[in-house]
């Protein structure tokens, strides 16, 4: 109950934003902020729920809140929620992520302020209805719903060139997205054939057997949605655009949300439906993660514009999720939940720090700044933390992430993992470039203006917050690890690539049975 | 228990974010290093009356997942031996000392606390690193070190050169890191476990795949040269005399580039399962220290001489560890540490007395304007030289007559190491009496001595350990296992001990040549060409420029615009051509749409004429 009640929570102050603006202006923000924060408290209520830390027996006990309603019931379709480990921290990374991209831009936004918070609010929503469904319609559903809000912020309130920019987002995303309907429709077909019953269910779709052939079409029908998203090179041209002309809380959406939603989608649907295909598409898939890698950092190296900057750092960082997600070992998979997990905090802590600087000088231009330390010293230690997460630095969390992507996909693919490995090396040429260029140097005369001002006292601490959880996850992962660690060993019972090399742990005896049991 | 204090210690230099007065910042800056020493040296006494070896501490699980097949667990864990040990001392020691005059040092910087915040957290990564118990824990501290390093070269942000020297030792040390993790990740998949003690046994266990072992182990050498300045990765050192002088004592001299060495040092036991990896250590070694003590000779600026000097004795150290005398090379790296700090800290004297004038030419008869100064340096110079009696003598003497004894009597890495004993003989000889005798230089003339008691202090400390350090025993068999004390031939040890001291005659004797024949300038005892080269660091910046970083940077610039985004762009373009041409159509003519239909009409006649007439 709680996850509708976080749904409905989300859309009814959407839709009071509106009207509420016009009442009292300034209001629509508070009753945003409020709402997500409200949603945070509920969620983050399921932590003391008893079963939470209970190793489930059965598939139906992984869930630990679930609801499920008949809802087109011709043809089998359900209203379907639930929440797992993986699902809790997607859902407390967008809801987090959602009220800090509020928090860090008071102000900002001047026109049309409560259409505005409702299309933020309508996103989020959209984004976990995608986090929890089960049912495939109902994903799509959500998968659609999120679209739609996002196309808005990014047209109306985006910069310069936003129109383009937004078309060039729906169009990348929607026909990607019909692909993946269509492959829905046709498993649900298919399996309607096998078992004469039509359902969208997950649980039930996984336990079609497929020929492989078939697996593969589908399959892809799948991935090239979800790649989209990631998004993975040659897919990608969407996202530095978008994320350029989006304004600054769109953009932190965008890049700590939107982009999970693609690895998710691969996490809780591609590879439980389609295992076969997924390890036989695992080595394409980690070369696309690798040329993600390697293409991003050199583009991102490349780059004037300190947002498109950014930007392709997060492809070259999608790239890390996808080889963990498809390298068919557990440790990589958990490498790459963290990684969303991580990059999720500090690609929007960046995003945040170039909004500052946008505010600042009306510029992203990297040429147009220089030594911005000797007046904006707060600013500037702010970036030097996320761009060394960003690029990497051990004791910070995107470095466990990208290792235990690392170690789990070297024993199989030593060689796609050592030329992921090389992303390193570039990861720190393009953000010592931003350092230096932006923040080091001598400082150009004419930005020394009095109105410049620092970081505020608050701003700081909002900054910290995501500073210290992304310290957190760098020297203490392990609480999050065993939140995701449930779902990870479900899809790997299935998608192992040898069974017959399978021996299942002591420990996880009955978890295997149960996982089995399930589908 | 004095390991738990401690690790409260190392930690609260990174409390050190928000001080507002100098005064407050120097007591807390430098007092947690002092402090941290203290317990070192209670640590060190510890370790005497318990008769103890090795003290393990794990604090907490860092990662632990499991892949169904095999668990992989990282902690957080502290390991102290004898080496550690050694290292702590030396860290926390002279680094205590270095702290106390950049006190001095530093005075009047508007970014002083900057400055000591970004000490700390260099002196608490580089306790991380050698306090490891795994060598994933290791690895952090050792980016942390590479980091620090990059901020404090850089922290003079203002000049766009510091920044690219910084720049510099980040990227092309993270290019041996890289190596070094995929080092890692080898052992990990080979042997399932990162912590040393199990990895070290499951290394010294003879079922091991000795191919493995030595992927690996160069592999790790890769990273020991990025952060050790060896060659191939030697460049950023002398780049990154940029940052403030008690910097480049601190960190290019003293601490973090030996973690390389101690990292060798560490996995002893894995590179002595491999012939190869030892042999690549003894080359690498030798001919950075031939190369960079040659190029030592032809520096001109005072502190990229030491730092020079540091890579050829850095050399020296990975000689040692390729000959197997892994407690010569940690010998040496203390040695190393006291007399290198000591040069540095005086040149900082020196630097700082003539406002920032680097260059040596421009010095010379300093001798009576700072006195102290030049005692120091001299006695720096002498140990860097390894004249007998003096702390060097003892540690190189080691590495010596262990490579004879290693590689079997008269070998190239032995007369590597005697031919350059002679070189450093000449750049120490060079350096002392370009600065401090002869005729005084344009510089020396607007000498005011900047000297203070903060500075006085370490300066004397350091060189009474330079002097004397030869003497201090280590007790690293316990660690490294009692090498048999073979006896070298003692023609051998005359022709070590007499190496620097030739070395330094015969400068002289150049010198004196060169003062009869004034119409060549002093240092022009080799061919320019030659000199130019050595000077530029035999052409590996250039090299590298040429074949890596300009390519990548054409690739990059090339690609700024994304060639992906276009072939997406030209799909839509050709769409809205097809538009525009297709629209062009409706143009609501009558006319020319009567002129379509016509032809339209024509041109199916005709076709049903052609094929009946195909047909028929």
């Amino acid at each position: 109950m709680t996850l509708l009640l976080i749904l409905l929570l989300l859309l009814a102050a959407a839709v009071l934003c509106c009207p509420l603006e016009k009442v009292h202006p300034g209001s629509s923000r508070a009753l945003a902020i409020f709402s997500l924060l409200m949603t945070t408290v509920l969620l983050f209520g399921y932590l003391w729920a008893p079963r939470v830390f209970t190793v489930p027996a059965t598939l139906a006990d992984l869930w630990w809140d679930q609801l499920n309603w008949a809802w087109i019931p011709r043809f089998g379709i359900r209203f379907h929620l639930g929440i797992d480990g993986l699902g809790f921290l997607m859902l407390a990374l967008t809801l987090g992520m959602g009220l800090f991209g509020l928090w860090i831009t008071p102000g900002q936004i001047r026109q049309r302020v409560g259409l505005f918070h409702c299309c933020y609010l309508l996103t989020i929503a959209g984004v976990v209805g995608v986090f929890t469904a089960l049912d495939l319609f109902l994903f799509f559903f959500f998968w659609e719903v999120m679209l739609i809000p996002m196309f808005l912020l990014i047209a109306i309130w985006g910069y310069e060139d936003r129109t383009r920019a937004a078309i060039k987002f729906f169009i990348f995303t929607q026909a990607s997205s019909l692909l993946m309907l269509a492959a829905i429709v046709a498993l649900a077909y298919l399996s309607y054939l096998q078992n004469g019953e039509i359902t969208f269910s997950l649980q039930h779709l996984a336990q079609a057997r497929l020929p492989l052939h078939t697996q593969y079409w589908l399959m892809f029908g799948f991935f090239i949605a979800f790649a989209v998203k990631l998004p993975a090179v040659p897919l990608h041209p969407w996202l530095p655009d978008a994320h350029t002309q989006a304004p600054t809380a769109a953009s932190i959406l965008l890049a700590a949300v939107l982009l999970k939603t693609g690895a998710y989608g691969l996490l809780r649907f591609t590879l439980p439906l389609f295992p076969e295909a997924c390890s036989a598409f695992a080595p394409l898939a980690l070369m696309i993660g690798v040329a993600s890698i390697v293409y991003g950092a050199m583009a991102a190296y490349a780059q004037q514009d300190i947002k498109r900057l950014v930007a392709y750092s997060s492809v070259s960082h999608m790239g890390f999720v996808l080889i963990g997600v498809f390298s068919g070992n557990s440790t990589a998979t958990l490498g790459a939940i963290t990684l969303m997990i991580a990059h999720g905090l500090s690609s929007a802590a960046l995003f945040g720090m170039v909004g500052k600087l946008q505010q600042r000088f009306h510029s992203r231009n990297i040429a147009e700044m220089s030594g911005l330390w000797a007046t904006l010293p707060r600013l500037s230690a702010v970036a030097l933390v996320f761009v060394m997460a960003a690029i990497g630095l051990p004791g910070l969390g995107n470095f466990v992430a990208e290792f235990l992507v690392l170690v789990g996909s070297f024993p199989s693919y030593p060689w796609l993992t050592t030329a992921a490995v090389s992303g390193v090396i570039l990861a720190a040429m393009y953000g010592l470039r931003l350092l230096q260029r932006v923040f080091f140097g001598l400082p150009h005369s004419n930005q020394v203006t009095p109105d410049m001002q620092d970081l505020s006292r608050r701003e700081l601490a909002v900054f910290s917050c995501a500073g210290l959880l992304l310290l957190w996850i760098g020297l203490y992962p392990q609480p999050l690890l065993s939140q995701a660690k449930e779902w990870v060993e479900v899809i790997h019972n299935r998608t192992i690539e040898n069974p017959a090399n399978y021996t299942p742990r002591r420990d996880g005896d009955s978890r295997l049975k149960g996982s089995e049991a399930g589908y | 228990m004095p390991l738990l204090g401690f690790i409260t210690l190392s930690c609260t230099p990174l409390w050190l974010q928000r001080e507002p007065s100098e005064k407050f910042t120097t007591v807390l800056g430098v007092g947690s290093v002092g402090l941290a020493a203290l317990l070192t040296a209670a640590l060190g006494a510890g370790f005497q009356t318990h008769d103890a070896t090795i003290i393990q501490t794990p604090l907490w699980q860092w990662v632990q997942v499991s892949d169904g097949k095999f668990p992989l667990q990282l902690n957080f864990g502290f390991h102290v031996d004898a080496l550690t040990l050694v290292m702590l001392s030396v860290i926390t020691g002279v680094g205590f000392l270095i702290h106390v005059y950049s006190a001095a040092y530093m005075r009047g910087d508007d970014s002083y606390r900057r400055y000591f915040a970004y000490l700390n957290l260099f002196v608490f990564s580089m306790l991380v690193l050698v306090l490891a118990d795994n060598l994933a824990l290791l690895y952090l501290g050792w980016e942390g070190v590479g980091l620090c390093s990059y901020l404090l070269i850089g922290f003079w942000y203002r000049n766009p050169d510091n920044g690219r020297a910084a720049r510099k030792a980040f990227i092309v040390t993270r290019v041996g890191d890289t190596a070094m993790l995929i080092g890692l990740l080898l052992l990990l998949k080979e042997f399932h476990t990162l912590s040393l003690q199990p990895l070290m046994n499951a290394v010294r266990s003879p079922g091991a795949d000795p191919e493995v072992l030595t992927l690996a182990a160069l592999l790790l050498l890769g990273g020991t040269t990025g952060k050790s300045a060896q060659l191939p990765l030697q460049t950023w050192l002398p780049d990154a005399m940029a940052g403030p002088t008690p910097v480049s004592a601190l960190i290019h001299a003293a601490t973090m580039v030996t973690a390389g060495v101690y990292l060798v040092a560490r996995c002893h036991d894995l590179f002595l399962r491999s012939e190869i990896a030892m042999l690549a250590t003894a080359t690498i070694g030798t001919l950075t220290l031939l190369l960079a003590g040659i190029s030592a000779l032809a520096q001109t600026d005072l502190k990229r001489v030491l730092a020079y000097s540091t890579i050829s004795q850095l050399g020296y150290m990975f000689l040692a560890l390729g000959a197997g005398a892994f407690s010569a090379a940690v010998f040496h790296l203390v040695t190393h540490a006291f007399f290198k700090a000591l040069l540095f800290l005086s040149a900082g004297v020196v630097i700082l007395s003539l406002h920032h004038e680097q260059d040596i030419r421009s010095m010379g008869g300093l001798r009576k304007k700072l006195p102290l100064v030049c005692t120091a340096f001299a006695i720096g110079c002498a140990a860097l030289a390894a004249l007998p009696l003096t702390s060097g003598f003892f540690s190189k003497e080691q590495i010596l007559a262990q490579t004879w004894n290693t590689f079997g009597g008269l070998n190239p890495f032995w007369i590597g190491g005697i031919v350059g004993a002679l070189v450093t003989g000449m750049y120490s000889a060079r350096l002392l009496t370009q600065v401090f005798f002869g005729r005084e230089g344009s510089a020396s003339q607007h000498c005011r001595s900047a000297q203070m008691p903060a500075m006085s202090v370490p300066l004397t400390v350091l060189a009474l350990l330079a002097l004397l350090g030869g003497a201090i025993p280590l007790h690293l068999d316990s660690v490294f296992g009692s090498i048999g004390n073979h006896h070298v031939p003692s023609l051998v040890q005359w022709i070590a001990a007499a190496a620097p001291i030739c070395g330094i005659l015969i400068w002289l004797l150049i010198r004196y040549l060169a003062e009869q024949n004034r119409a060549k300038t002093q240092s022009h005892f080799f061919f320019p060409i030659l000199q130019n080269w050595a000077r530029n660091g035999w052409g590996f910046d250039r090299l590298y420029q040429a074949l890596l970083t300009a390519p990548l940077r054409w690739v990059a610039s090339a690609n700024r615009d994304d060639i992906v985004d276009k072939c997406y762009a030209s799909v839509g373009s050709t769409c809205l051509r097809l538009h525009f041409w297709l629209s062009r159509t409706q143009s609501g003519l009558l006319r020319s749409y009567l002129t379509a239909i016509v032809a339209g009409v024509i041109g199916v006649l005709f076709l049903f004429l052609l094929i009946t007439a195909v047909r028929l």
